[in-house]
């Protein structure tokens, strides 16, 4: 199988490592060679984050560039935006609705751009957009945005649900895995 | 069963599975989940070090006990333990001694983008080169045996995309080793000249012993696809390579990249019409091909800055580029800030509207720098803040001293700060320091440190005083302010800059993002008291922003801190 590429992409703090990492779990648990890349250090201090998740029968490279990505993850929609100049042809982004303000709108230089969901489906680009922060904090915490992504992905690929679970079990501490479950479901119904 | 894991926690599963008893290092990123993994084996004593330095050397003298023993840092780290490193080399090992560096191209979260080779060239140290997790934990393992056949330590070199990718694992039982015996020897440990001027010449003995070894070793490995091009490569780059060229092309893929062989470089090049050499910054396998007579294209296609991947390698070699369909507005950026409620804030906000000159250190607080506050004026290295501002100061005196200060956090106060205070103590300085301390080693992400009463793994430990610390090296003025009290850290600033010596302000408050620190609810902006006067945004609050005219604060990443609050005039900001 050619290598497939996901970027998981969003501002800093908001939970790209554990999404990326319940990703990779499953892609692994199919049998999958896979290669997740992350981002620590400065730029997780509220800057722009990306992820790179890639699997197929053999993964070199654990980046995605300009024009590679399959699906793009997006927990917010600016960075949506930002890089969905990496999405191949005919690649999928599924964002959250959530928008954080960067540092040059909050200090005026800059506005917040507007239309970006019409802009991204201008660009041919299939768009899911979900209002995970509102389904995450009805699970019970605004930090689950993350798992409702995974919740809203997870229907859109070939795996049965039990492996998403199990990869939820492996990469979530047990005193907040309730809570995860629902806000994985939750994202699976939006 | 394989395991994903980071190519850091693969680096730590094969020092465990080595029998490696004991780890000492300095967080930095992308090095610091080495140490934090090790540390969960309950078989390997672990510890974070105050600095490189004391971890390498501590490292050094389990080795002399006879334990496996390992140190890990960044690239810039390793400038810091050059020191003992560079006699170490000479000295050799008792049990295995492996040292993990990791460079940081592109500078994700570093201050310069140096290539670590050159301190293993310049060392006379072997480096071995992972370029994925698997790897990274079978030349952890690998490191030691050649450490304990050659008497030397070794050097392992990662990079970001090495450090902090993951791939799957093949986990295996450890090897516990018996110590090795002490056996007293001081013309292998006593590094006088008369016994250095012996073990120099053992070392270059070494390096051609190294050499051969490097002639035949399974880590440097040919990939013949019969094809009339070759390409020479290393670490991330081998796997960009493989991904843009995959079988049209022959590799030389180095495991080891000091010291480099020659036969099998000759031997490789000269089946192949066309030899490019594919490496990150520098140009240090290409060097080497060159010097042998290699014709070969290496850093005239590529250049030595950043990273490289595989679109850039088949665009250059190949002439091929995916297509790409741009966003069509220009977007506005998105770089890192203090986060909300960071208790760094209060402090660069009131040396912003001071005008106060700022000596910076390296830390979360760096972000000071950046807009709206652009506090800081200078960022050099670890512990720099204090010993620029001393020089500054001698300089400039009266014309400098009463507005400026120097900022640093209490782990890189520890690190090398310290140091630098002594000398404004002992050579009188009129320099105002603030220690920003804020209970944790921040940006690499929540490590203990010496002032944290905690260790490595934990448990409870002795805490710096800094206070008393302060005092102790001659520093007569040392005060406490809580920068989430503007009017107070106002106060200590003013004051502390306007006597005429010395003097150390510590501004302490843990940082926001700690488990056990309990946040307020969080605020809310009146907006019919809102007067859309802008003054909360100058504090750069990535919670705080305007909406429809109006201040706004956003609930999820406001965690009540308050000074925003204290700041508008209008009473508007309300619990």
């Amino acid at each position: 199988m050619e290598t497939k590429s996901i970027m998981i992409v969003g501002v800093g703090g908001q939970g790209s490592l554990l999404a990326s990492r319940i990703l990779g779990n499953v892609l692994l648990q199919q049998g999958y060679e896979v290669k997740v890349s992350e981002v620590h250090g400065m730029s997780q201090r509220g800057g722009s984050v990306v992820t790179y998740v890639k699997y197929g029968d053999a993964v070199y490279s654990p980046v995605v560039e300009k024009g590679e990505a399959d699906v793009i993850i997006s927990f917010e929609l600016l960075e949506a935006a930002r890089w969905a100049v990496c999405l191949k042809k005919g690649g999928k982004i599924v964002t959250s609705t959530q928008t954080l303000d960067p540092m040059p709108v909050i200090t005026g230089a800059a506005s917040y751009p507007e239309g970006i969901i019409e802009n991204l489906k201008g660009m041919g680009i299939d768009v899911t957009a979900v209002d995970a922060l509102s389904l995450a904090e009805q699970a019970g915490s605004a930090k689950a945005s993350n798992v409702v992504l995974m919740g809203v992905v997870s229907k859109k690929m070939d795996f049965d649900e039990a492996v998403w679970q199990e990869a939820l079990n492996q990469c979530v501490p047990p005193k907040f895995i309730e809570m995860n479950r629902k806000a994985f479901a939750l994202g699976r119904e939006a | 069963m394989k395991k994903l894991m980071l190519g850091n926690e693969a680096f730590a599963r094969g020092l465990y599975e080595a029998g490696c008893r004991f780890a000492s290092s300095y967080p930095g990123t992308p090095s610091t989940e080495i140490t934090e993994t090790i540390a969960k084996y309950d078989e390997v004593y672990a510890e974070w070090a105050p600095n490189e330095k004391v971890a390498v050397e501590s490292a050094l003298g389990a080795s002399f006990a006879g334990a496996r023993a390992f140190a890990a840092m960044k690239h810039v780290g390793l400038n810091v333990a050059a020191d003992p490193l560079y006699t170490a080399a000479y000295t050799g090992v008792n049990g295995g001694l492996v040292i993990a560096v990791a460079d940081d191209p592109g500078m994700h979260s570093s201050q310069n983008e140096q290539d670590s080779r050159h301190h293993a060239i310049a060392s006379k140290v072997p480096m071995l080169e992972p370029s994925d997790s698997q790897e990274c934990k079978e030349f952890a393992m690998l490191g030691y045996d050649i450490s304990e056949d050659f008497d030397t330590p070794v050097l392992i070199r990662t990079a970001t995309r090495v450090a902090h990718s993951q791939s799957a694992v093949e986990q295996l039982p450890r090897q516990e080793r018996e110590l090795k015996p002490y056996v007293k020897n001081p013309q292998k440990y006593v590094m006088v000249p008369a016994n250095a001027r012996g073990k120099h010449v053992i070392v270059e003995e070494r390096t051609k012993k190294l050499i051969t070894y490097a002639e035949t070793a399974p880590i440097n490995k040919v990939e013949d696809n019969g094809s009339e091009i070759g390409v020479i490569t290393c670490g991330a780059a081998y796997q960009y390579a493989k991904e843009a060229l995959g079988d049209k092309v022959n590799y030389l893929k180095l495991g080891m990249t000091n010291p480099l062989p020659n036969q099998l470089f000759l031997d490789f090049a000269a089946k192949c019409k066309t030899v490019y050499i594919i490496e990150e910054l520098d140009g240090i396998l290409e060097q080497h091909a060159k010097a042998l007579g290699i014709e070969c294209k290496g850093k005239e296609i590529f250049g030595c800055i950043g990273e490289l991947n595989q679109v850039i390698i088949a665009e250059k070699l190949l002439g091929t580029a995916p297509e790409v369909t741009p966003y069509p507005e220009q977007l506005p950026i998105r770089p890192p800030v203090m986060c909300a409620g960071c208790p760094h804030r209060g402090v660069f906000y009131t040396l912003a509207k001071h005008k106060i000159t700022v000596s910076g250190d390296i830390g979360c607080y760096t972000l000071g720098a950046a807009k709206p506050l652009e506090s800081i004026d200078w960022t050099i290295c670890m512990g720099s803040s204090i010993s620029c501002l001393h020089g500054y100061n001698k300089i400039l005196n009266e014309k400098s001293q009463n507005k400026t200060v120097a900022v640093i956090g209490d782990s890189t106060f520890i690190h090398t700060g310290l140091n630098s205070l002594v000398n404004v103590a002992y050579n009188a300085s009129n320099s105002t320091v603030i220690i920003l301390d804020n209970s944790i080693t921040g940006m690499t992400g929540h490590q203990q440190n010496p002032t944290t009463g905690k260790n490595l793994k934990g448990d409870p430990a002795a805490a710096v005083d800094l206070e008393a610390l302060c005092h102790a090296i001659g520093i007569k003025r040392v005060r406490v302010a809580d920068p989430y009290h503007l009017a107070e850290m106002e106060q200590a600033i003013t004051e502390e800059l306007a006597v005429d010596e010395p003097s150390v302000i510590i501004s302490r408050r843990p940082c926001a993002l700690l488990k056990y620190v309990k946040h307020n609810p969080p605020l809310h902006v009146e907006s019919d008291k809102c007067r859309s006067c802008k003054m909360c945004l100058k504090l750069g609050c990535p919670a705080i922003s305007m909406k429809d005219g109006k201040a706004c604060i956003d609930h999820t990443q406001c965690v009540g801190c308050g000074i925003c609050g204290e700041l508008c005039k209008f009473g508007a900001i309300a619990k």
